[in-house]
């Protein structure tokens, strides 16, 4: 990797004060970022840490009930803190990459990265959670724009993540063979108003929500009622390990297993 | 009741404490005084040609001690090719140069152009950023077909990309087409072995020294053979001479075939360290290894069986593309042709035999020997069409094996591919395989795997393989510039104590605790007390190294020999100690006793003799007690075996499981079968890993899709299932003094086969009777494919 400097804050102001500089780039847990660093993909001037801001970790629920993670928490904390209240979810952030990516990757650090592969914002999508800023609060609906691509604006810091809990959930993942990312994942989400279907891996735009599927599952949560649909393949990723045509398969599969799991 | 010492006991590997408390010493771990650092500048283009490579600003840069293009050895020699092969016209082969680093043109992605030299590695690699070099690309050719049949050259001064046009056995030719024209049944198979990268879990490495008040150098390196890379860098690449060159190759982190080559940046490190008068040191980056490493497989093929009515074979044909990469690595021309061919008769008496092979130059890395080597394309193309006629003639896969298998009293025999086998019992290990794989209860489970809304599939296998490579007589025929032999050297210490110098490399084969229970067997004594020595040719006798299953069965029999040499001179010694005439003297249980009295000497006191030679018959024995055996096989030995597997696969998502996975196999006498087992567990995960997982890909401009463990699948533990495996049916080699044959290669032989075998049954089975084969990997998409018609 090429030299760069590091800031270490431990508040979010000064987070914010470091990122204004020139050349500054916000790092997470790092796990796609020093990756890239290593391969000398990227080259920041200088690095400015999350991981040591307290205000930005921990899992607890507000007073609507919905769940809040802060930004800077890792996987394998969300795993353990968010199991009682949102069990999908947890269930989710304990199968992400393995041990040393859950106890170093962060959920900002994931959303904010927008993988088109990655698991956290199928679930962010298909909860419609709510992603904080220092600035505002972004609907998840409006948040995702494309691979790599998000509503954040330059210096723009995921502090927390706010998410409604479902009446039922479930996520299935099929796994990418190699990086065991998601080939195909859907997050399935039923509340009182509807059921949203996040679904991420498949499509050359990054996360999507399948709105037949939602439609369908709204008026009967059976993985019958998703029997007569199907997902075109034009759109989706094709690569070594899977066609659009499989992928647009799999999403199906995947969504008819998740409804089943979630029950 | 297992023995717990000595030949047939199951001692733990005593290599693994240090490898297991971190106390291992690779290449990487040595650091030598004023060491510098080379970083490799590499092509990123599959095919170019090298217009400027300008170099000012690189050697400008921070700590830069120099920098080195392809013009700097341009007059040194190339890498070579270690095997002649002749076309069918018998024209020899094409052996375009191999250079240190590429000059004039570069010919695929990861081809070395340039290395940076400096203080520290970060300063070497900004300074290979700095070089400025002017490469005009050119098309480049990946597809094999289209090679042959014209459009770019990989090598402009050959004017082809045919490598050769190999014929097996040329003379039964005629005979197989006449056979296959007149047979009632002819199955036909277009198949794809796959290429795959070797994934060492230590990447090369190398670091050369040079010491100007001697002139001499040493070469660290990630190598299976030590005297083989110092042979190759001395006689053909840069000229030094073998004594003025000490080669060690130090604890290595798997090869698989990989290190058994010499490579360019071994030759670059030693040059700048001459000129530098400093050690230059390089460890590749797991992106050079999937670059760089001599890659494995690569065949398309064409596979003829003819059959009569009840299912006898008559005849196979094979037309072959073998990629052989940008360049002619070592031993990229045997494994197709020698390593290949001679063993496309399988376990069969099948009376002819015809095998093409053209090997054709492409702009991806070199291909060679990987962990089976020609073997595995052997065996999958045969009992792939072996399982297809099956299918289509109605008979039970194991019945139509059985049918052809060359039975017991028929050894030695000689196939119809040329090699004869010295013995075997292959229904013997079909019918273990019955019993051990429970194969009479697959309908039951295939019952409630469909209750389960899964698909269940039976794969059986049968092969056999070539190993303790090799006799040399007969491979000098075959066109190998070197020979095959092994040799060690057994130096028995005064205070009785042993060291063992081996030609044979350890680098997870468990050399160290396997050899030594060799030579406590057959002293008597305790193998704690014999230590191996390997890996520097300082230090060892000139041995040929470790691949093709070959250590135990010759660098083993070496071994053997050296030390009944050693018990024959300690013979004659306790026949002086004890006043008896050698002919008198017994040897049993460490002890040398006059027969018929209770008069004796232990091995101790015989070696304590042999190095304070008071009252010794000086004018008749020489003081010491040290011998060397070198040892050159007779023949090839031919391990075998019988597989079975059970898979289910989901309909829904094409994804495999391997449930059940039994492997018998027939390796001769076994030494230590905890380390027998181990090695085919390891091969098994490796096969299974080829049918299912692994697949290298180029596209068509040469670029590398799968360069990374992004892309390319490693098998991994829970990828696998609880093997069972058995090595209790041996026929022991009739040629070889430990009767042993060799366990290294066999589970990435056997299983590739075995996994398709199941898939293809269990999709049958599932009423998809369009799907005849799927090429590896079996991938959940390209299962899904399949299934869609």
């Amino acid at each position: 990797m090429y030299a760069f400097e590091i800031e270490r804050p431990s508040t979010l102001a000064e987070a914010v004060s470091a990122l204004s500089a020139e050349g500054a780039q916000a790092l997470g847990g790092g796990q796609t970022l020093i990756p890239t660093l290593k391969q000398r993909l990227a080259a920041p001037e200088v690095l400015v840490s999350l991981s040591g801001i307290s205000e930005m970790k921990g899992v607890c629920p507000d007073d609507d009930g919905r769940l809040c993670i802060g930004g800077a928490t890792t996987h394998a904390a969300v795993a353990r803190d968010a199991a009682a209240a949102y069990p999908a979810l947890a269930a989710l952030a304990s199968h992400i990459g393995d041990p040393a990516v859950r106890n170093r990757g962060t959920i900002g650090g994931s959303l904010a990265n927008n993988d088109p592969a990655a698991c956290y914002p199928a679930a962010a999508l298909a909860s419609n959670a709510t992603i904080v800023t220092q600035n505002r609060a972004i609907d998840a609906d409006d948040y995702f724009q494309g691979l790599f691509t998000t509503a954040l604006e330059e210096g723009e810091i995921i502090t927390e993540v706010k998410f409604a809990i479902p009446e039922a959930a479930n996520y299935q993942k099929f796994l990418q063979p190699a990086s065991r990312f998601a080939l195909v994942g859907v997050f399935v989400a039923k509340y009182a108003d509807g059921v949203r279907v996040a679904v991420t891996g498949a499509s050359e735009d990054g996360v999507f929500r399948w709105s037949e599927a939602e439609a369908a599952l709204s008026s009967d949560f059976s993985a019958g009622a998703l029997d007569g649909l199907s997902v075109p393949a034009e759109g989706m990723i094709g690569d070594l390990h899977g066609t659009p045509e499989y992928r647009a398969h799999l999403v199906k599969v995947m969504t008819k297993r998740a409804v089943a799991a979630a029950g | 009741m297992p023995k717990d010492h000595g030949i047939g006991a199951s001692p733990k590997r005593r290599e693994d404490v240090r490898f297991l408390t971190g106390r291992g010493k690779y290449t990487d771990d040595i650091a030598l005084q004023r060491q510098t650092h080379a970083v490799f500048a590499r092509s990123q283009v599959a095919n170019g040609r090298i217009v400027n490579i300008d170099t000012t600003k690189a050697e400008a840069m921070p700590g830069v001690l120099a920098v080195f293009t392809g013009a700097d050895f341009a007059d040194v020699g190339g890498n070579p090719a270690g095997w002649l092969i002749n076309s069918r016209d018998g024209e020899p082969m094409k052996e375009p140069k191999r250079p240190v680093l590429a000059h004039g043109k570069v010919r695929h992605v990861g081809d070395a152009y340039a290395a940076v030299i400096a203080e520290t590695a970060e300063q070497a690699r900004d300074a290979v950023e700095a070089i400025e070099a002017e490469i005009e690309e050119l098309p480049a050719v990946t597809d094999m077909k289209a090679a042959v049949a014209g459009g770019a050259l990989v090598h402009d001064e050959i004017g082809t990309n045919v490598c050769f046009d190999w014929g097996w056995i040329e003379d039964n030719r005629a005979a197989t087409d006449a056979a296959i024209k007149a047979a009632p049944h002819v199955f036909t198979l277009e198949l794809v072995n796959n290429r795959l990268v070797p994934n060492a879990m230590e990447p090369r490495a190398s670091i050369g020294d040079y010491d100007p008040g001697t002139g001499d150098y040493t070469l660290y390196t990630t190598s299976q053979n030590p005297h083989l890379t110092r042979l190759l860098i001395s006689a053909f690449v840069l000229g030094i001479p073998e004594n003025k060159l000490r080669v060690i190759a130090p604890d290595v982190g798997g090869g698989f075939g990989s290190k058994i080559y010499h490579y360019g940046e071994e030759a670059l490190v030693l040059a700048a360290a001459k000129k530098l008068g400093r050690p230059v040191r390089w460890t590749a980056s797991r992106s050079e290894s999937f670059l760089t490493d001599a890659h494995g497989r690569d065949h398309v093929t064409k596979i003829e069986l003819a059959c009569e009515e009840d299912g006898t074979f008559v005849a196979f044909r094979t037309e072959t593309y073998a990629n052989v990469g940008a360049y002619l690595s070592n031993f990229s021309t045997a494994t197709p042709t020698f390593l290949h061919g001679t063993l496309m008769a399988g376990n069969y008496k099948v009376p002819n035999v015809y095998v093409n092979v053209k090997a054709v130059f492409t702009n991806t890395a070199p291909v060679d020997a990987y962990r089976g080597a020609g073997r595995p394309e052997a065996t999958f193309s045969i009992e792939r069409i072996i399982d297809m006629a099956a299918r289509k003639l109605g008979i039970d896969p194991v019945e139509i094996r059985r049918r052809n298998f060359v039975q017991p009293d028929q050894f030695p025999f000689t196939s119809a591919a040329g090699l004869q086998y010295d013995t075997g019992n292959y229904d013997a290990l079909m019918d273990k395989l019955g019993d051990l794989a429970d194969l009479s209860g697959f309908e039951a489970r295939r019952a409630a795997s469909a209750a389960k809304g899964k698909l269940r599939g039976l794969g059986v296998n049968s092969y056999i393989e070539a190993c303790g490579i090799a006799p040399s007589n007969l491979v000098g025929v075959l066109g190998s510039r070197v020979g095959l032999y092994d040799a060690a050297t057994v130096r028995v210490n005064a205070t009785g104590n042993i060291s063992v110098m081996v030609g044979a490399h350890s680098h997870g084969q468990g050399h160290e605790t396997a050899f030594p229970q060799v030579v406590a067997d057959m002293l008597g004594i305790d193998e704690s007390s014999i230590e191996i020595v390997h890996g520097d040719s300082s230090k060892i006798p000139f041995g040929m190294g470790t691949y093709g299953s070959r250590s135990l069965a010759v660098c083993g029999s070496a071994v053997v020999r050296a030390t009944d040499k050693i018990i024959a001179k300690a013979r004659k010694i306790a026949a002086h100690m004890l006043e008896a005439s050698d002919a008198d003297i017994e040897f049993k249980d460490g002890k040398f006793s006059v027969a018929g009295t209770d008069r004796s000497v232990g091995f101790g006191e015989v070696a304590l003799k042999a190095y304070i030679p008071h009252n010794f018959p000086i004018e008749d024995i020489e003081p010491g007690l040290e011998e060397t055996a070198f040892y050159d096989p007779a023949n090839f030995t031919y391990p075998a075996g019988a597989y079975a597997c059970e898979v289910e696969v989901d309909p829904e998502t094409g994804v495999v499981s391997v449930e059940r996975f039994t492997a018998v196999d027939d390796f001769g006498n076994v030494i230590n079968p905890m380390i027998v087992a181990g090695q085919v567990h390891g091969g098994l995960a490796q096969g299974i890993g080829q049918a299912l997982f692994e697949g290298c890909t180029y596209d068509e401009n040469g670029q590398i899709l799968s360069a990374s463990y992004m892309d390319y699948t490693m098998p991994r533990a829970d990828d696998v299932p609880f093997y069972t495996v058995d090595h209790s049916c041996q026929t022991p080699c009739t040629h070889n003094p430990l009767g042993v044959k060799g366990c290294g290669e066999a589970g990435a032989i056997g299983s590739p086969p075995t996994i398709v075998n199941a898939v293809v049954d269990a999709l049958q089975r599932g009423g998809m009777s369009h799907v005849t084969h799927i090429d590896m990997p079996l991938t959940p998409a390209r299962v899904w494919a399949a299934m869609q018609g």
